[in-house]
């Protein structure tokens, strides 16, 4: 057993003739948090497809325990997955079933356990997730951050050694925020499973992240400690951290000469 | 000179880019409507599944079926007792009525109206839980969203349509039958023997082939339209009208291939 739970190699990937990322190497050590971190369409979210094998990389490989994603049949595909769980950034709840049955719905169909024993593994996962009362509701009643901690409730139903999260903190009040950032933390660490975070949100990753990478034009642009990329003075790094408008990623779209623009005849 | 070139053979291009599309659409089609026979061993070992897809898709149009099949029926009496009694056999309003219902009205209508009622909304089911990553999550947790979400309503679909064609043609008669009997004076013995006499058994399995062939289409294309919907809410809708577009088409289409065979 190697100690780095997913490890990705020399991975390239592309839509159509548009490379979006080039030759990425990223290592996840098990019970580990780890982000991958960058702007708006830079493909993190794409990497986590890549990692749970809904598509196949053009180039290079990701494994996950030893063995590779792409390479895998149907069969063995969902064997991975069943390693995973997956937090996606809207929370993708059955909008047809209650809380409890989006939290029973893995339990249900991967396992053959008595309705009894679901009953209460659900409500075990809602209660780690302070959402046991909440277990009769229908996600339109939820709030984004309550819908949110449904999701992950579901997404550790089975208790994955993987737990990924494609921007957990979007779209969140200051203080959903903050106990989805505690959650992630305290799950990770209850489980001794290994979670791997996409996101933008700087300080809330920073917070429990024990590792970063950053990715910037398809490659990895730094990578490191929280501490250490606070301090880093990269150009791309410091400009994202700080969030300042304008450095290495500009704030103009490439266009053409703007008065040269403006004095063509329509 | 060269422009006009230029304007023909980019007009051309953009009609082989059509017709590719559509053939990729046809290929695509044909390999869900596979893939989900293969994948459908599941939800026949979970028969829940199915039954409860036939509540949404079955028992949920039967308003609609049964009140147009009602109107239907009246129509039929009020238009063939005009054309028979020039004839003087306005007896045989329970004949026409009967088989117009049995061989064509019946598994035609009922197909219109599911394809409007049910498969608009299996279009519209599936493309949102595809662009709200309902669909993603099933994948990523090792449950395969063609045997636990696509087969159970493509088997309710396929087993509805042939019950509803037959509530429709019953309902229908009834609404005939009002309308013959109680409102134009028609013998109610003479409509109910020529009825009998006439109908035969061959015609209710041909109904019932028609209803199940159109049952497979109009289901699957629904389900297709919405499992390959672009995941925005332009896609959706757009989904939605194809399906009801295509559907209506391949039903009229089948419904000539197959009475063409059924009458040889």
């Amino acid at each position: 057993m190697t100690s780095h739970i997913v490890e990705i190699d020399d991975l390239s990937f592309g839509y159509k003739n548009k490379l979006l990322h080039k030759g990425i190497n990223m290592v996840f050590p098990r019970g580990k948090v780890v982000a991958i971190m960058g702007g708006s369409g830079s493909g993190k979210t794409t990497l986590l497809r890549l990692i749970g094998g809904q598509i196949k990389p053009t180039k290079g490989e990701v494994r996950v325990n030893g063995e590779v994603v792409h390479q895998q049949d149907r069969n063995g595909m969902f064997k991975l997955r069943r390693q995973m769980g997956m937090l996606f950034q809207h929370g993708a709840l059955f909008t047809d079933l209650s809380v409890f049955d989006n939290v029973a719905f893995p339990i249900r169909e991967l396992t053959g356990l008595p309705e009894s024993m679901i009953r209460d593994l659900v409500l075990m996962k809602l209660n780690a997730v302070g959402l046991r009362g909440a277990h009769t509701l229908m996600p339109p009643e939820l709030s984004g951050g309550m819908a949110r901690r449904v999701a992950l409730a579901r997404a550790i139903a089975l208790d994955p050694s993987i737990i990924m999260y494609d921007e957990p903190f979007a779209g969140l009040d200051p203080i959903s925020m903050g106990v989805i950032c505690d959650l992630i933390r305290s799950l990770n660490d209850a489980l001794g499973a290994t979670s791997i975070i996409v996101s933008h949100d700087v300080k809330e990753t920073f917070q429990i992240a024990d590792y970063v990478y950053f990715v910037a034009n398809g490659e990895v642009a730094a990578e490191g400690s929280p501490h250490d990329l606070i301090q880093s003075t990269l150009p791309f790094v410091h400009q994202f951290v700080h969030g300042e408008k304008d450095g290495p990623v500009p704030f103009h779209y490439t266009a053409p000469d703007y008065q040269q623009e403006l004095m063509q005849r329509g | 000179m060269a422009n006009i070139l230029s304007q023909i053979i980019r007009g051309l291009r953009k009609v082989g880019h059509r017709v590719g599309d559509q053939i990729w659409r046809l290929g695509a089609g044909a390999r869900l409507f596979f893939l989900t026979l293969t994948y459908s061993t599941e939800c026949f070992r979970r028969p829940r599944l199915i039954v409860r897809e036939m509540y949404f898709t079955g028992v949920m149009s039967l308003i609609i079926i049964l009140v147009s099949a009602f109107f239907v029926g009246m129509v039929l009496a009020l238009q063939g007792y005009n054309t028979l009694q020039k004839y003087g056999s306005s007896e045989s309003i329970g004949v026409l009525v009967a088989l117009a219902l049995v061989r064509e009205l019946g598994p035609v209508i009922t197909a219109l109206l599911f394809a409007g009622r049910a498969g608009t909304a299996m279009t519209a089911e599936i493309g949102l839980m595809k662009a709200t990553e309902q669909l993603s999550a099933m994948e990523m947790m090792a449950v395969n969203p063609i045997s636990r979400v696509i087969a159970p309503r493509f088997w309710a679909g396929v087993l509805s349509m042939p019950l509803l064609a037959c509530l429709f043609s019953m309902v229908g008669v009834l609404g005939g039958h009002l309308v013959a009997v109680a409102q134009i004076g028609v013998d109610v013995g003479a409509f109910w023997s020529q009825m009998q006499a006439n109908v035969e058994f061959v015609d209710v399995t041909n109904m019932l082939i028609k209803s199940l062939v159109f049952g497979v289409a109009c289901t699957m294309i629904a389900l297709f339209e919405g499992y390959d919907a672009p995941p925005t809410a332009e896609g959706v809708s757009h989904a939605t009208t194809r399906t009801v577009v295509i559907s209506a088409l391949s039903v009229l289409g089948l419904d000539f291939i197959l009475t063409s065979f059924m009458m040889v």
